[in-house]
């Protein structure tokens, strides 16, 4: 469904990502791990063409290493950024109103599906965006991003700052999503514990190059990965 | 001073002050938006007015000669966004600001050379300019025509900030343009919104303008500009209420300093900047203004 081929992103002289190939299958969730400044959210920066890069990026067999970001998000791709970046200045109505901006017909539907899915924010839809916890903003960060109605949905650092018990709803809904909507996930995650358990497969990132890949529970059991980002 | 006087002052005072909010409100909303003091937003306000009394030198009614000025000045606004502003996106904003006074030198001049600077009579229909008498007020019409037609337009804008997906973009725009474009937004067609927008009230500001002191000239935008810029900062910059709001304060504060001190009208914009500075020394992000570095619609 989407695959990346020798993806390369500088900023200035430094690198960033050298030469990253990352395959992921419709219907599958994959993550992306590794440390702080390994070029995870670069990597999903230029996917979607907001940061500059050479490589090819394909979805569905088609060439949208040059596309606008925009547009590339109309195709069917969907970035729930790090850091959330939820309109703090809008309703959470809004920031989900914002999210179907090209999908008017289905704004009410997919809005009631987006407060059965995350009951936590269905209280304050008037409220806004910046008065919300940190993790009822990923919750809403993800509901925006749904509401296109994506066909690939990419995740970057949803866990970060959550409490446990957040992240463990949040990756709930997260597999959820695959296996009753058959929404594609790309998953970046500091949390390798957390995101290796749900993924079908995963890559791990270092100083921008892949160091291994596999299967998620492969790499649950790999010693190298064990020592390095699941504490021992 | 009487209250028919003051009664009279106040609506002139109303009238002046609608002028200034149309234009602030375009100034506010490109920088809220890019974060850009747009100089040449007064000059977009004369080419509006320019452009009405060309349509109609050439033959077209008046109606339909403001409807060229308002669609001629968008036009002049949302390519000014395109051509000088658009390839800056990403350098330095004294830059942006070097640029935006640049252009309006461009407009100033550029009407200039083709025109010249001789000041036009204004060519204001007759049903515009007539005088109505109500007891011992003496009433243009234009005193009631402006203020009422501001209001509706400011209605408009805030149903389009507010009520529809555009304005909500807007809005999330002057927070986060990464983020916009991740919504599948063109945020380049957005802002060019707002640029028509803006450019859109400040033609429709500059015909008012024109034809209450019935004469146009090249330069007619700068001190005009100047003082609708004057009033979105007392306002609070960025804040399409506060723009409104300090374009009507500016515009009684210039009507009555006039009428209290009959001696003194020569100094009017003196005292209209004195209060200015006054405002900002105590309240520096102006009166709706929360915070400079993040503008707020």
């Amino acid at each position: 469904m989407l695959s990346v081929h020798s993806l390369e992103v500088y900023y200035g002289v430094i690198a960033a990502v050298r030469g990253v190939d990352i395959h992921v299958k419709q219907g599958t969730i994959v993550t992306l791990i590794g440390a702080n400044g390994a070029g995870k959210t670069s990597t999903l920066n230029a996917i979607v063409n907001g940061v500059k890069k050479r490589g090819d990026v394909r979805f569905h067999d088609r060439n949208i290493s040059r596309a606008k970001t925009h547009t590339i998000i109309r195709d069917g791709i969907s970035l729930v950024p790090e850091g959330r970046h939820v309109f703090i200045n809008l309703t959470v109505d809004e920031n989900l109103r914002m999210g179907a901006f090209n999908n008017d017909t289905n704004f009410e539907r997919l809005r009631d599906e987006m407060y059965a899915l995350f009951p936590r924010l269905d209280g304050k839809r008037q409220q806004t965006a910046g008065t919300l916890s940190g993790g009822e903003q990923q919750m809403l960060a993800i509901a925006r991003a749904l509401m296109s109605e994506p066909r690939l949905l990419m995740l970057d650092e949803p866990s970060l700052g959550l409490a446990p018990k957040i992240v463990g709803e949040l990756f709930g809904v997260i597999t959820e999503l695959k296996e009753k909507k058959g929404i594609t996930i790309l998953l970046v995650e500091q949390n390798a514990f957390a995101a290796l358990k749900i993924a079908d497969y995963g890559y791990v990132l270092e100083n921008g190059s892949i160091t291994l890949e596999g299967k998620g529970s492969e790499l649950l059991g790999n010693d190298e990965v064990r020592k390095k980002y699941l504490g021992g | 001073m009487d209250f028919t006087t003051f009664l009279q002052q106040m609506i002139n005072g109303f009238s002046l002050g609608s002028m200034y909010a149309l234009i602030a409100i375009g100034y506010t909303m490109v920088y809220g938006v890019l974060r850009l003091i747009n100089f040449a937003h007064g000059d977009i306000m004369m080419v509006g007015a320019f452009l009405v009394y060309l349509a109609h030198a050439a033959g077209l009614s008046f109606p339909a000669a403001v409807l060229v000025g308002v669609l001629g000045a968008i036009l002049v606004g949302v390519l000014t966004d395109k051509v000088a502003y658009k390839p800056l996106r990403e350098a330095p904003k004294i830059s942006l600001l070097i640029t935006a006074i640049g252009i309006s030198f461009f407009l100033e001049n550029l009407f200039n050379v083709l025109f010249g600077g001789v000041p036009r009579a204004f060519p204001a229909p007759d049903y515009l300019t007539q005088v109505i008498h109500i007891g011992k007020l003496y009433l243009p019409t234009t005193a009631l025509v402006i203020p009422v037609v501001t209001l509706l337009i400011l209605a408009g804008v805030l149903w389009v900030l507010y009520r529809t997906k555009y304005g909500m973009a807007i809005r999330a725009l002057a927070f986060d343009i990464p983020t916009v474009k991740l919504m599948g937004i063109n945020a380049d067609g957005i802002i060019s919104l707002v640029f028509a927008l803006g450019s859109a009230l400040a033609a429709v500001g500059g015909i008012f303008y024109a034809i209450s002191y019935p004469s146009i000239d090249p330069l007619m935008g700068i001190i005009v500009g100047l003082k609708a810029f004057a009033a979105a900062v007392l306002g609070g910059i960025g804040s399409v209420t506060g723009a409104v709001l300090g374009g009507f304060i500016l515009g009684f504060t210039e009507i009555l300093v006039v009428a209290a001190f009959p001696d003194l009208g020569g100094y009017k914009d003196a005292f209209a900047f004195f209060f200015l500075i006054l405002v900002l020394l105590f309240r520096p992000t102006g009166i709706m203004g929360e915070d400079l570095e993040r503008g707020r619609f």
